[in-house]
């Protein structure tokens, strides 16, 4: 298995979530539901690296600058 | 305050009525509260009947909807992921859910793990609670089966399933009520809830010291828990809650939605821009055509010009003398027949005049201009008064177009798809220090710039709220703006409005990026949840629009009439026309425009549209018409835009944006001439 950035993910892949920012985005993505070890399916890369994940019924947009700061790994 | 017409079934089989018991004791606060999306407003619109209370919070643009139920006291908060304060809607829905008695939590069923996440911070709050699982029919539909009685008791709190657009399980909300009671708290809180100095402070607020939130922290002169505190709790929260739903949900994964279609679609730029290019063409038919030509026209004119401020005007002249013109205008606005009426006294001094005036004022097509020769009339009722142009501006003008535009974005916002818009516009703001959010109050802009720049607000840093209000105030034209613009620029031809295009764009890149490269600090990157597309809801959009509107007007009235004044004043004295000469030198030689279209200008600084309106008559060549368009778009917003904008962002900010709209408009404007004309 190995770790990249959320902006390197691929569209329809199944991933990983490794290791979140500190601070109060930290708070933020635990609070919306994105946490340490949730398996997420990355719904769409657009081009310019905004990211959206699918967990489970929820979709969630993380914009590029946060995206590089959260790693996955893949399966 | 009554409660009939609600109906209440009784309650399941206890003797107690716990509703009738406190009529001794204090009226006891129930809030609803809840992420967004989850259809409080549907509990509380039935809890409430029709006897709503609706104020803005203090120092906010968030609303705050109270009712009497039975001995309750009702409160519907804004939707929130949690109670702390990262924005204005968490502050307000904190403070009130950290003075209530009982919180009823509602609770989307379909998006459980996030839902109860805020469930969870709210037991360990220490509130008495009940759950309401809503969209219960839905989960069904989606074959996902939720275990509420288990749910119940791993909360420790009464949980009911409830379908509130069906008008399913409202019969359950007396029950919730009175059962509410206090949960089952995350054992590792408590823990640090029972070090010093904690222990001594009410539960509610000592969790959100503890979770660092700095109101409270202040309010009790206690230090914040450290980032690790917070970490630690969030982190132990969020594993409890995915237990929790790994207990409580199983699905069965079937697939295949087809309004999630049209959500991936306008999320991808490829599809995106053609779903967003049909969307802007149909809020144009709708507010362009519909509303700013049509309605406005007959609201500014005939209710405002013809019946209110005739009247009004006629009124005074009664008592002070006047001059007045009456033109009689026909269908191509051509001036048929004109004569003037000079009452040296008053009205009545001269009752063969009067009549006279009277008869030819009522023709089909008149306007009238009333001028009163004495300052003080002319200061509360000329052409600038402070009384006459404030409610015409206001209610006549731009109410309908503020209602326009806050009902199509409720629809877009209803309807999921504003969240898709600022994903699919992230990066192409990020590149100018914005992110997606601030589509919002660009977009709205182009109805009211002073509307936007209060909505700058949901924008998440200071940083973020200057760029955008920056960007509002020199390159978005407002539409009453645009609309005389529109006109100028199909008589001058596709190479004008091409020039202006790029002139404009190229103002905005420069603005922007140069703001985002020298302001300290960082931008906030976007994180959202994308709602499920859906058809929106008539009742949720017009309650939106209603409570934005009002809270517009509230905000934004005030400040209209001091400008109002300050213009009346500047008016009367005369220094607004010594403005014009000592502008004619630089409109004539470096703009290369004739000297009345300094007057353009001058009234631009009044009211946007009354600048550009006076460039109709002027006679100009195309060249000239996009010089003299690309000024007034850069040249300083109306009065009522400047001074939301000082209260936004301060004395300092806001001189320094406004004293730069008149530089970078004469100078980008001079530069196009020099080059063009």
């Amino acid at each position: 298995m190995e770790t990249r950035t959320l902006d390197q993910v691929k569209k329809g892949n199944y991933i990983t979530i490794m290791q979140l920012p500190s601070g109060n985005i930290k708070v933020q993505l635990i609070r919306i539901g994105i946490s340490v070890g949730d398996k997420v399916f990355c719904l769409e890369r657009l081009p310019g690296g905004t990211i959206v994940i699918q967990k489970n019924r929820q979709e969630i947009a993380i914009g590029y600058d946060l995206a590089r700061q959260i790693t996955f790994s893949a399966h | 305050m009554k409660s009939e017409g609600i109906t209440v079934s009784p309650t399941s089989g206890d003797d107690i009525s716990p509703l009738n018991q406190s009529q001794s004791s204090v009226r006891q606060t129930v809030v609803l509260a809840g992420n967004p999306n989850v259809g409080k407003s549907l509990f509380f619109n039935h809890l409430s009947g029709m006897y709503v209370d609706v104020s803005n919070f203090p120092g906010t643009t968030v609303s705050l909807s109270k009712a009497n139920y039975k001995n309750y006291e009702i409160i519907d908060t804004p939707g929130v992921y949690g109670v702390s304060s990262f924005n204005d809607e968490e502050k307000v829905a904190r403070d009130v859910i950290v003075d209530s008695d009982i919180v009823l939590n509602v609770v989307n069923s379909l998006h459980l793990e996030r839902d109860i996440f805020m469930t969870m911070q709210l037991l360990d709050m220490g509130k008495k609670v009940s759950v309401l699982l809503n969209f219960a029919d839905e989960v069904r539909k989606q074959k996902i089966k939720i275990d509420s009685v288990k749910l119940s008791e791993l909360l420790g709190v009464p949980v009911y399933e409830t379908s509130a657009v069906d008008k399913k399980g409202f019969e359950f909300l007396d029950d919730a009520i009175q059962k509410a009671r206090i949960g089952h708290t995350t054992k590792e809180i408590d823990k640090l809830l029972a070090r010093e100095p904690y222990c001594s402070l009410p539960r509610s607020e000592a969790l959100l010291i503890l979770e660092g939130d700095e109101f409270y922290a202040n309010k009790y002169n206690k230090p914040n828990g450290t980032a690790d505190d917070r970490e630690m709790i969030y982190v132990e929260r969020r594993n409890r809650v995915n237990q929790i739903c790994a207990e409580v949900e199983f699905e069965d994964t079937s697939k295949g939605k087809f309004l999630n279609l049209l959500g991936r679609l306008s999320i991808n730029p490829l599809t995106g821009i053609p779903v967003l290019i049909i969307m802007l063409y149909i809020m144009y038919l709708f507010i362009g055509d519909v509303i700013s030509q049509r309605v406005v026209d007959f609201t500014e004119n005939t209710i405002g010009k013809n019946l209110f401020e005739y009247n009004l005007k006629k009124y005074v002249a009664e008592f002070t003398p006047s001059t007045i013109s009456v033109q009689i205008v026909d269908e191509n606005e051509e001036v048929t027949q004109q004569q003037e009426f000079n009452f040296p006294v008053n009205l009545n001094s001269d009752n063969n005049l009067k009549n006279e005036f009277l008869e030819f004022s009522s023709k089909p097509g008149a306007v009238t201009d009333f001028n009163f020769p004495n300052a003080l009339p002319r200061l509360f009722f000329g052409e600038f008064g402070v009384v006459s142009m404030t409610v015409t501006y206001l209610l006549f003008l731009l109410l309908p177009l503020v209602i326009g535009f806050y009902l199509a974005m409720a629809v877009l916002e209803d309807s999921g798809y504003l969240p898709r818009l600022a994903t699919m516009m992230d990066r192409s703001l990020t590149r100018i220090g914005l992110n997606g959010r601030a589509v919002i109050p660009i977009l709205l802009g182009f109805g009211c710039v002073t509307m936007a720049t209060i909505t700058t607000r949901i924008l998440g840093t200071d940083r973020e709220r200057t760029i955008a209000t920056s960007i509002l105030q020199f390159v978005i034209p407002c539409s009453a703006q645009l609309a005389v613009i529109a006109v100028l620029i199909s008589g001058a031809g596709v190479a004008s409005l091409l020039i202006y295009i790029f002139v404009i764009f190229s103002v905005l890149l420069l603005i922007s990026t140069t703001l985002n490269r020298f302001l300290p600090g960082q931008s906030s990157p976007l994180l959202i949840d994308l709602p499920i597309m859906r058809l929106p809801r008539a009742g949720n959009v017009f309650k939106k629009t209603y409570f934005r509107t009002i809270g517009f007007m509230k905000e934004a009235a005030l400040w209209f009439l001091v400008g109002a004044l300050f213009v009346g004043v500047l008016e009367v004295t005369g220094l607004l026309y010594s403005f014009q000469d000592l502008l004619a030198p630089v409109t004539t030689n470096w703009l290369k425009l004739p000297k009345e279209a300094a007057n353009a200008f001058v009234m631009g600084v009044v009211r946007r549209d009354f600048g550009a309106a006076g460039l109709f008559s002027l006679n100009l060549s195309a060249m000239q018409i996009t010089v003299a368009i690309i000024t007034i778009t850069l040249f300083v917003p109306c009065i009522a835009s400047f001074m939301v904008m000082l209260k936004e962002r301060g004395l300092k900010e806001g001189l320094i944006i406004w004293a730069s709209t008149w530089i970078f408009a004469f100078v980008i404007g001079g530069i196009v001439a020099q080059i063009i004309v």
